[in-house]
């Protein structure tokens, strides 16, 4: 009935269409598992239950906290409202000292332990993650 | 003092002088047969004065004129001389003042380079830029001025971020700039040529060299970019799916579809609307860049302090510029004279179209990425971060049917082709896949996807390889680049699946010991330099009787007061070693990283002979 010229066109289409679908559905799949949620320590304190997922924790790393041993780095991030502990083993970024800002990536134990595996690095001595900046303020 | 007056007020004149450029425009465009000489002499004059203005920043820098705000807040009297005349665009306000720098250099090389084309399309292009132009001098002059006075002149300045201190970074951003607003170029001339229906061959083998030069530069800046964050950052990976960095890689991907795009128009004159499109989008893309990574909207472990004010400029101007372009897309643009259904479905053409398809896949994702993010932040104010996995993931999977398409691609003849005499493809294919079958087998890694995965690189390889041998200086551009990437390709799986890492806090005279290494942390000594002090560790490093000294160091500026590690890294023909130090909290434990990877000169390599390509096709065609 119709040319083949529409045929060809009108499957074009449909393939257009479906790739689309195909990817938009992959893509939004792949950023639900894939994204990783900032909290503040008074969020933390906040949440009904631990989840097994990778989080980031930021606030100001509180003054004569940070101790270290031959295996690992241990500190405490503040918000100036609540704390947690973080162990960390890893490569501690060039700005990481006390009363700074930082951001640590990793998994809760619960609310007041954190288990990071990486320590964000900044480049600028001024410089607050943004992140960092908002929880102080809401405090 | 002076100089610094000298910048601001030829900064004022050049903008002044866009008023004549326009004037003898408009009036030459309805006029005459022939470009009017005027508008050649007063776009030089404008470079010129953009020129002085920028060497006026310079040599304010040079000579540590701290009455001058931008040379105050980024640079310091006992900073080395090159990194004082670096500091100049190592900041925003200097950075903008290069991108008009290059701005108005490469549209005065427009005029020159053009002389045989149509008058019209080449004041129109003029115009075009003009805009972008007027943009950029009302932006710097108005919002973000380098030559703001400040009184009463301090002693000192505060200093360059010592991680910009760096030769790498020095030069990363004018190379990447180079690249950024080249794209500028080929936004005003497709927008030119859709007004004056002038998409054709002539354009398009015409436009080719400057979307070959922007691309060159492009892929070299990232390339710098990626190095330095190797040795500096000191996490040993040279790319990290960062919002900064994905922005450069956004329109290098975009800028490259237009590569492929614009040899499909110069010899089907096909494909003319994906080209308008890929032209505006690239240079949008860039632009977007810019206001990205100035505007400190990222959430990026690379962003430095900086205003969200300035962001908003940007952004305006880029929506105007965005507006202006599709209205004259929608207008102007009459599609393609030839028919569609001449497009078979065997033919480079339909494989350069595919291949396209996949590249806008893989630079929705990597948009997606970016933005996603910034837009949950506005709406919901929740803060997320998309890291690797997300990227890795999406992509990797789509880079096996894109590695094939980029083989079959360019065996097939133009408009249509066959498959005969093609066999030998699919010898390659197994050939490639039980090559990769063999390196995994011993691997615990997810078997059956890696094999294809790298059997599809190798396959690329080795035909690319062929391809050499059987044509020669036939195509050789297309071949080398196809074959950096598919190096490239192989290097980062190698290099993903082979590295070690070791990680662990030493005092001096400590050791560490494992199944496969031995850390002896010898000692700490102490130099003194310019505007740091250096402390350097010592270390021997035994593998399997063989024993390597490495020497990273740790260094604390004084202006500003910040440390920072630079690794040692021993580079071998097929592996780095590669060392960082770091001091916590001045305890006497030195936290250590030490890794093994293998192929990371193979990466910088690869991306060397992809750039290489894209030179031989620019100069090839001019000795033809």
């Amino acid at each position: 009935m119709y040319g083949k010229k529409v045929k060809l066109r009108f499957s074009f289409i449909v393939l257009l269409l479906l790739t689309t679908i195909l990817s938009t559905f992959l893509v939004l799949k792949s950023l639900e598992e894939n994204v990783v949620y900032f909290k503040s320590p008074s969020d933390i304190q906040l949440l009904n239950e631990i989840k097994n997922k990778k989080i980031r924790v930021g606030g100001m790393v509180k003054e004569n906290s940070i101790k270290i041993s031959s295996g690992e780095v241990n500190f405490i991030i503040t918000d100036f409202k609540n704390e947690i502990n973080v162990t960390y083993s890893g490569l501690v970024p060039n700005l990481f000292s006390e009363g700074k800002g930082v951001v640590a990536e990793g998994y809760l134990k619960d609310k007041n332990f954190f288990d990071a595996s990486k320590i964000l690095a900044k480049h600028d001595e001024n410089y607050m993650p943004p992140e960092v900046k908002t929880a102080l303020e809401e405090k | 003092m002076l100089y610094s007056y000298i910048g601001y007020y030829s900064l004022i004149f050049g903008l002044i002088i866009s008023l004549p450029i326009f004037f003898y425009s408009i009036k030459n465009f309805r006029n005459e047969d022939t470009l009017d000489y005027k508008i050649i002499s007063f776009s030089f004059i404008q470079l010129f004065l953009v020129v002085v203005s920028f060497l006026g920043l310079v040599f304010s820098f040079i000579y540590s004129d701290f009455s001058n705000e931008t040379v105050f807040n980024n640079s310091h009297t006992t900073k080395p001389l090159f990194y004082k005349i670096s500091g100049t665009w190592g900041n925003h306000e200097g950075s903008l003042l290069l991108w008009l720098v290059v701005l108005t250099l490469f549209i005065f090389l427009f005029l020159i380079k053009s002389k045989d084309l149509l008058k019209k399309y080449r004041i129109l292009t003029l115009l075009f830029q003009q805009i972008i132009i007027i943009g950029f001098f009302v932006f710097l002059i108005k919002s973000s001025s380098p030559f703001n006075y400040i009184f009463p002149v301090p002693e000192e300045g505060l200093g360059l971020n010592p991680i910009l201190q760096d030769p790498a970074l020095a030069i990363h951003p004018p190379v990447l700039y180079l690249g950024y607003v080249g794209s500028s170029i080929i936004f005003s001339s497709a927008l030119a040529a859709t007004t004056l229906n002038y998409i054709s061959k002539t354009w398009a083998l015409h436009i080719k060299n400057w979307v070959l030069i922007s691309w060159i530069f492009l892929t070299l800046g990232i390339l710098l970019g990626s190095v330095w964050a190797y040795y500096e950052l000191g996490w040993g990976g040279f790319w990290f799916w960062d919002p900064v960095e994905n922005v450069s890689l956004m329109p290098w991907l975009s800028l490259t579809t237009l590569l492929h795009c614009i040899l499909v128009l110069e010899k089907r004159s096909a494909l003319s609307s994906w080209t308008i499109i890929l032209s505006i989008a690239t240079f949008t893309l860039s632009m977007c860049g810019t206001f990205l990574v100035r505007s400190g909207i990222l959430n990026s472990v690379h962003t430095f302090a900086n205003d969200p004010e300035r962001g908003l400029f940007i952004l305006t101007f880029l929506f105007v510029l965005i507006f202006i372009s599709l209205i004259i897309f929608f207008v102007f643009h009459k599609s393609d004279n030839q028919k569609s259904d001449s497009f078979f479905l065997l033919s480079k053409e339909t494989s350069i179209l595919v291949n396209n398809w996949f590249m806008m896949y893989f630079l929705s994702v990597v948009l997606i990425g970016t933005i996603y993010p910034i837009f949950l932040d506005v709406i919901s104010s929740q803060k997320i971060s998309i890291g690797p996995p997300f990227y890795h993931k999406l992509i990797i999977p789509f880079l096996i049917p894109f590695l094939i398409f980029m083989v079959i691609g360019p065996q097939l003849n133009w408009i249509k082709s066959g498959l005969e005499k093609k066999k030998y493809l699919v010898l390659f294919f197994f050939i490639s896949l039980l090559i990769s079958f063999f390196i995994i087998k011993n691997l615990k890694i997810n078997f059956l996807f890696n094999t294809v995965l790298i059997g599809s690189a190798f396959f690329l390889f080795f035909t690319t390889i062929k391809q050499f041998f059987l044509k020669g200086f036939k195509n050789i551009q297309q071949n080398i680049a196809h074959f950096g990437f598919s190096l490239l390709i192989l290097s980062i799986l190698f290099n993903n699946i082979f590295s070690t890492e070791l990680i662990t806090n030493l005092k001096v005279g400590e050791s560490f010991k494992n199944n496969r290494f031995e850390i002896v942390f010898d000692d700490l000594k102490k130099f003194q330099k310019k505007n740091y002090i250096s402390f350097k560790g010592n270390f021997s490093i035994r593998e399997n009787e063989i024993e390597d000294n490495l020497e990273p160091e740790l260094r604390i500026y004084n202006q500003p007061n910040i440390i920072t590690s630079e690794a040692d890294i021993k580079t071998t023909l097929f592996t780095d070693k590669f060392i960082t130090i770091n001091t916590v909290q001045n305890q006497e434990y030195f936290n250590v990283r030490y890794q093994v990877k293998p192929f990371m000169l193979w990466i910088w390599i690869s991306v060397l002979l992809i750039c290489l390509g894209g030179l031989i096709s620019l100069f090839k065609k001019k000795y033809e």
